[in-house]
């Protein structure tokens, strides 16, 4: 089963950490992620740049409308995402308190695929 | 992450906000400061045991609002406070906290918070440093290292502040749309005071300066948070986070200034250019020309470019056309004419400069520009002239050493005649 694992937290937090710490952050992460590649379980995942970034199009009306800014105002804010292929919720669930220990604070939100196409190679 | 760089990240981020919002309840600097202080120091017995609580800023409001009103009454203070009935358990009464603190009170108190640092009558470097303690809550020590002062002068600095904003009159009513645009402009330049504050240093000074460009982005991301449709808001954002991605190319391992056209551009910081590109992309298509969002769009073409001959100077020459009108002045006239030279040529861009020779006759630049509009022209003697005049005007080695090169190259194509320049 393919999941995609949705990484939600405080922007303001990440973007008060220094630039050794967040270093630090992404050099633990990086183990983990090597190795689930190594593994086959591992996917793309992305890192978004902060929300003040965001465009939103509101389709819900003709013609549809452009705002600036994410979709919703949250607290924790979606800020990257894994996809990864598991052969259960618990394999998943243990991988993402892996990447928790590496990576405290926020949330993960686990969602299983419905539907995945590659598409074309993007990197 | 240890738990107490993960602690003191946390309430780093929670700051601004609380601070702003004790502002607003106890219209005292030092008291809603010192409220604050005493939420932390709970916090940091608190949460370890208990954990976090959900909304961080509205627990540290509810505590540091209590601990501020037992302060007001042990001083006798008579202040009138809203009259909220006082609330025992601040877990209990976050949901209850939350709701009072809506978003447009939110949006004022940030922005009140920003605009006490930049009354009028501080002077620039009052401003940032004020900047710096209340908002970003740097120390004074980190402060003082920042601008190269002794902790006690700048100790004695921000008090100075402080006691000059106590005088003043702080309005504490919502703005209007007029005095609230008036406001983001006074807080928008004084948040590129306090970059530029970061940026315009030696290397020697790098290290304790560059946090300031690091807080400079952090309080315009705060700002762009509140105001997401604000065109300038972008510019100034994306224009500062497109000239700090290229930090690491800025200086040489001698801590000499490296050129523009010199710097290894694979130093350069991709995701930021990437989020500085994104916004200046988001900000044009308002059709609101800014100041900022030109300059932005301006450092943007720049980074477009893999390799320095590949920049784009029409579409530079374009845009500061643009910001010459919106926002004259003769360096941008400069600016604008070195971008001209690569696409009109010599001829024209030392017709554009040559009316601003009263007004920049002490700036390095313009003897620099001008003396290579004049080499390309051939002119060699008033070339020569005319850096010589710059090198007596360099405000650092690395300047001088540039020009210096200009005029061997000279002496070499006066020695190889057919050469071409």
């Amino acid at each position: 089963m393919r999941y995609a694992i949705l990484c939600y937290h405080d922007e303001k937090v990440v973007c008060s950490w220094s630039q050794e710490e967040d270093d630090a952050v992404m050099a633990r992460l990086s183990v983990i992620h090597d190795r689930l590649v190594r593994e086959g379980k591992l996917g793309p995942s992305a890192r978004l740049l902060p929300t003040t970034a965001a465009t939103t199009l509101r389709k819900d009306r003709d013609p549809p409308l452009v705002l600036d800014g994410p979709f919703a105002e949250t607290k924790e804010q979606l800020l990257g995402f894994y996809v990864l292929d598991c052969a259960s919720l618990e394999e998943v669930l243990a991988i993402a308190k892996e990447l928790a220990q590496a990576n405290p604070g926020g949330a993960y939100e686990i969602r299983p695929i419905g539907l995945l196409n590659p598409g074309a190679a993007v990197m | 992450m240890t738990d107490a760089t993960w602690l003191g990240a946390v309430l780093a981020a929670a700051r601004p906000r609380a601070v702003a919002a004790l502002l607003r309840y106890f219209r005292d600097l030092d008291l809603a400061e010192e409220a604050f202080q005493e939420a932390c120091l709970k916090a940091l017995t608190v949460w370890p045991r208990n954990g976090p609580p959900r909304d961080v800023a509205a627990w540290l409001i509810t505590v540091g609002r209590n601990a501020g009103l037992d302060t007001v009454r042990r001083l006798g203070r008579h202040q009138s406070l809203p009259t909220d009935t006082d609330i025992a358990d601040p877990i209990d009464a976050e949901a209850a906290m939350l709701e009072r603190i809506d978003a447009g009170d939110y949006r004022d108190d940030m922005l009140r918070l920003l605009f006490i640092c930049c009354q009028p009558d501080l002077a620039a470097n009052q401003q940032i440093a004020l900047a710096l303690r209340i908002v970003c809550g740097l120390s004074v020590r980190q402060i003082a290292r920042a601008f190269l002062v002794s902790e006690a002068a700048m100790e004695q600095r921000i008090t100075r502040a402080k006691a000059r904003i106590a005088t003043a009159a702080v309005p504490f009513s919502a703005p209007g749309p007029a005095e609230r645009a008036e406001r983001l402009a006074a807080v928008a330049a004084m948040i590129y005071l306090v970059f530029n504050e970061g940026y315009t240093t030696g290397v020697a000074e790098r290290g304790a300066r560059a946090p300031l460009c690091a807080e400079a982005i952090r309080l315009a991301r705060l700002l762009l948070d509140l105001y997401p449709g604000e065109p300038g808001l972008m510019g100034l954002t994306g224009l500062m986070l497109l000239h700090h991605a290229r930090a690491a190319a800025r200086f040489d391992s001698d801590g000499n200034a490296v050129l523009l056209a010199n710097q290894d551009r694979s130093l350069w910081n991709r995701p930021m250019i990437a989020e500085g590109q994104a916004l200046v992309d988001k900000a044009m298509r308002h059709g609101r020309p800014d100041p900022y969002l030109l300059q932005a769009a301006i450092a943007v073409a720049h980074t477009r470019a893999d390799r320095a001959e590949q920049t784009d100077w029409a579409e530079i020459d374009r845009l500061y056309a643009v910001l010459e009108r919106l926002q004259p002045s003769p360096i941008v006239t400069l600016n604008r004419a070195v971008a001209a030279a690569s696409v009109r040529g010599p001829v024209e861009a030392l017709a554009m400069i040559e009316p601003l020779a009263a007004a920049l006759s002490r700036y390095f630049y313009f003897h620099g520009a001008r003396g290579a509009f004049l080499r390309d022209l051939g002119r060699t003697d008033e070339a020569r002239d005319a850096f010589s005049r710059a090198i007596s005007l360099a405000n650092t080695a690395a300047e001088a050493a540039y020009i210096r090169q200009q005029l061997d190259d000279l002496d070499a194509d006066a020695a190889t005649p057919g050469r071409k320049p």
